[in-house]
């Protein structure tokens, strides 16, 4: 049987996907200097030659994912630079990795009292799409579709009880 | 606003670039800027001499940045050197913590170049 207090965060996490979403924006908003736009359920399957995973541990634990094509990428690490697109190689497993982990840790500073107990991990980006993601999360995960440029990115919040 | 030599601490390269940017979008003349990838990488970099301004992530493997700036008090070269921590960590119990290990000031990630200068311009003006 669960705790009161697993169950009461058990039903905070139906409020939880908005927040991801507005972490979502406004790092990019603020870090990259420009606004995402929801994507809709007709985007399907996200393209994920890119993702950037960081860890959540303590109260919060799980994973959050940022799954996007490897041009949008190369774009994300170009604005964030402000250099041409086609120079951002070098930089961009560390660019993904940094706005995974802001992200991340603009989400958990949203959650009321969460923050305080939950840890983030160093980012892992991985490349490539021929891959399965297979989480052992046994919550669930809140997924937010957003058009970054107008391609389809994917913010995931793999959640362990 | 006098000279600046900055110290940039931080895991991710794209961060420090992000901040160097930042400190001279604020007005800061920077005339030297060192960058380390975490802790003992910064104590290794202020071997080389003395800085005016530390800004330093908290999350970093090998020595984060709160042990970072516990050691740095006992550093010849940054004894009374101010630490800004820039970090996606915003917790209050971090804040506290940073605070009480010898930080002046404390920017949460995702930062504006306003917040950069709002946060440092002070804790520069302070240390002259």
């Amino acid at each position: 049987m669960k705790s009161p207090n697993e169950l009461a965060a058990h039903s905070d996490r139906e409020a939880w996907l908005p927040l991801l979403e507005l972490a979502a924006r406004e790092v990019f908003e603020i870090m990259l200097g420009c606004k995402l736009e929801l994507a809709g359920d007709t985007v399907n399957p996200v393209p994920s030659e890119f993702t950037g995973m960081v860890g959540l541990a303590g109260q919060l634990c799980g994973v959050l994912t940022m799954r996007c094509t490897a041009q949008s990428a190369a774009l994300m690490t170009s604005k964030m630079l402000g250099i041409d697109p086609r120079q951002a190689d070098e930089h961009v497993w560390d660019a993904i990795g940094e706005v995974c982990n802001m992200v991340a840790g603009n989400f958990k500073n949203k959650l009321s009292g969460m923050g305080e107990g939950c840890m983030l991990s160093v980012p892992t980006v991985i490349t490539g799409g021929d891959y399965t993601f297979h989480s052992l999360a046994d919550e669930g995960a809140l997924e937010v579709r957003l058009l970054f440029e107008g391609v389809p990115i994917l913010v995931a919040l793999e959640i362990h009880s | 606003m006098d000279k600046v030599r900055a110290l940039i601490v931080d895991d991710s390269s794209v961060m420090r670039k992000i901040v160097e940017r930042s400190l001279r979008q604020a007005g800061i003349d920077l005339v030297e800027v060192r960058e380390a990838g975490n802790g003992a990488e910064a104590l290794g970099a202020l071997r080389d001499g003395p800085v005016d301004l530390i800004l330093c992530d908290i999350n970093m493997p090998v020595m984060d940045g709160l042990e970072f700036v516990r050691q740095l008090q006992g550093v010849e070269n940054a004894r009374g050197v101010p630490v800004v921590m820039i970090t996606t960590e915003g917790s209050e119990s971090h804040v506290v913590q940073a605070l009480s290990c010898g930080a002046r000031g404390y920017i949460r990630k995702p930062f504006t170049p306003d917040q950069v200068k709002e946060h440092v311009i002070p804790v520069l003006e302070n240390h002259k």
